[in-house]
């Protein structure tokens, strides 16, 4: 069953959803959308050196984005600029930087267009296994640091005075979505990850009244933009990462869709773009 | 003794917050600190807390000291799908029942489902004490428990914090600005003015002349009238002692140093 190319893709960006919807709503509830901008961007610097060096690709993006948050965490705290100013900066600096750098290597073939927008369909054995093993594991973390981190989310301050140890939830958060970037990668592409991680989520919202509820919400929805993405692909020869990103979109116009049964006034609100803004914890 | 700061101040934005704090919460005792706007208040719950480090001084806490936090502001955006129930265990667990006790004991059993976007600013305020409360906490913070709670409320709370700290015999460090209900029920209070301008008992800082520029001769008009400083003592056999002067613990800075200490905070 594995041999099909289809399948594997599915099977590849099912696992994907499944993480990066807990993984999204964390995104948009503390307002990190440009956060995981930035780090996808610098993701093409990793693919970068990866080839200069002749490292494994995956893992050397992975680096690069743990480093590019660490240095975001920090210069946010003393920097001049504000964080979106900084964030775009950053961003567009690595993209240009990775970009810059794979041209200068005239000996490797690079398929850019496979790194910006994704390549699904080439997912191979070693792909899935990495991405289910991988995701278990980052399911398992964060559970673990669930309540800590949620706490922090409502408040820094509150999750500090009672003893729930938030830096290190964020810490561990941040190195999560630095792993997922860099196997969604592969999925979606450097410049629509940021699209797999929040618009699920966001559509989500709507049917949700607790957290975790919009979490699951937001895997089932991931789930099926997947499926309905890849088959759209296939069925209409279009590019399979931004299918994905746009069957996930249509879920999220549904759900912004004023239903007739529900009360006027109250029920329906925009989605604000999330805002750059790393320290909303900090006072 | 639960928590101490010892000369403890923050030091942010190229300017002293609060410098030279000195004080301790003892179980089972409510500690006030009153202040006007921008007077460290806030910055000295948090230091007190842990949220924020003192850049000089000392702080202690008691090793696993639970501690229970009611900010001053707390934003829930909207994007967050939170109702009060799961609000409350926001940093523990508990059960149904112990949420529910916890809600009704601040008149709020009906509000358990509700979104937390959706309350008003003194539904807010109590669901943040219950929360607190909930926790069976050491040591309860409060940051104006009680802003945009009704008047009748506000007396109910206050006498619930009361009760909760006999009954769990926890420290609480209040910050209010209800001079009135701060001079009843407190057993400790702090003056404070980028520095501890006086402490003490309520009565003895209420007839201190710190407290009287702070917040004016008027600030206490009922209590003043009866609350003065005694130079003589009416003993139980109906004699006058003269020489007992009142037994004062107010410190009182003396006014060089506080005008030096402003200075500082100027430059």
């Amino acid at each position: 069953m594995l041999d099909d190319f289809f399948i594997r893709a599915i099977i590849g960006g099912i696992g994907v959803a499944v993480v990066a919807g807990p993984l999204g709503c964390f995104v948009i509830w503390r307002r990190l959308a440009y956060f995981g901008d930035t780090l996808s961007h610098s993701a093409l610097l990793g693919v970068a050196l990866a080839l200069l060096l002749e490292l494994n690709i995956t893992f050397t993006v992975f680096c690069i984005s743990v480093v590019v948050a660490m240095l975001l965490m920090l210069l946010q705290r003393r920097a001049s600029l504000s964080s979106d100013a900084l964030l775009g900066l950053l961003a567009h600096s690595a993209l240009a930087v990775g970009l810059v750098v794979l041209a200068f290597m005239t000996w490797v073939r690079v398929d850019l267009m496979g790194f910006l927008f994704g390549d699904i369909l080439a997912i191979t054995r070693a792909d899935l296994i990495m991405i289910w093993f991988g995701g278990v594991a980052i399911l398992i973390a964060l559970i673990k640091i669930w309540r800590p981190l949620f706490a922090a989310t409502v408040s820094y301050e509150l999750a500090t005075a009672e003893g729930t140890r938030p830096d290190f939830a964020s810490i561990v958060f941040t190195v999560i979505l630095a792993a997922v970037i860099a196997v969604s990668m592969k999925i979606v592409g450097v410049l629509l990850i940021t699209a797999l991680l929040i618009i699920p989520a966001a559509a989500a919202r709507r049917f949700s009244k607790s957290p975790e509820q919009m979490a699951l919400i937001a895997i089932i929805i991931g789930v099926f933009s997947v499926w309905l993405g890849l088959s759209g692909s296939l069925e209409f020869d279009t590019p399979a990462g931004p299918s994905i990103v746009v069957a996930a979109l249509s879920f999220f116009i549904f759900s912004i869709l004023p239903l007739p049964k529900l009360k006027p006034g109250n029920q329906y609100q925009k989605i604000e773009p999330a805002k750059a803004k790393l320290d909303t914890e900090t006072p | 003794m639960l928590v101490s700061l010892e000369n403890a101040g923050v030091y942010k934005s190229e300017r002293w917050l609060v410098r030279g704090i000195t004080m301790h919460v003892e179980p089972g005792e409510i500690v006030t600190l009153i202040g006007p706007n921008g007077s460290g208040k806030s910055t000295t719950a948090k230091m007190a807390l842990g949220v924020l480090k003192a850049d000089e001084g000392k702080t202690y806490r008691r090793q696993d000291l639970k501690a229970s936090y009611v900010p001053q502001k707390l934003d829930v955006n909207w994007t967050l799908p939170l109702s009060v129930s799961r609000f409350m265990r926001l940093t523990n667990k508990a059960s149904h029942s112990e949420i529910e006790t916890a809600l009704s004991s601040t008149q709020i059993l009906h509000l358990a489902q509700k979104q937390m976007s959706q309350l008003s600013g003194g539904e807010f305020q109590r669901v943040l004490l219950a929360r607190a409360i909930l926790r069976s906490p050491d040591f309860l913070v409060l940051d104006e428990p009680v802003q945009g709670v009704d008047f009748n409320g506000e007396v109910a709370l206050y006498k619930l914090i009361d009760d909760i700290r006999h009954k769990l015999n926890c420290g609480v460090l209040l910050i209010s600005h209800d001079l009135h209900v701060v001079m009843s029920t407190t057993d400790r209070i702090i003056c404070l003015n980028g520095h501890i301008c006086c402490s003490g008992t309520p009565a003895n800082v209420a007839s201190s002349n710190e407290f009287k520029s702070l917040f004016g001769e008027h600030a206490l008009p009922g209590l003043s009238l009866y609350k003065h400083r005694h130079d003589h003592e009416h003993l139980l056999d109906g004699q006058i002692n003269q020489s007992s002067k009142s037994k004062s613990n107010l410190k009182q800075n003396n006014s060089e140093k506080n005008r030096a200490l402003r200075k500082t905070k100027n430059a």
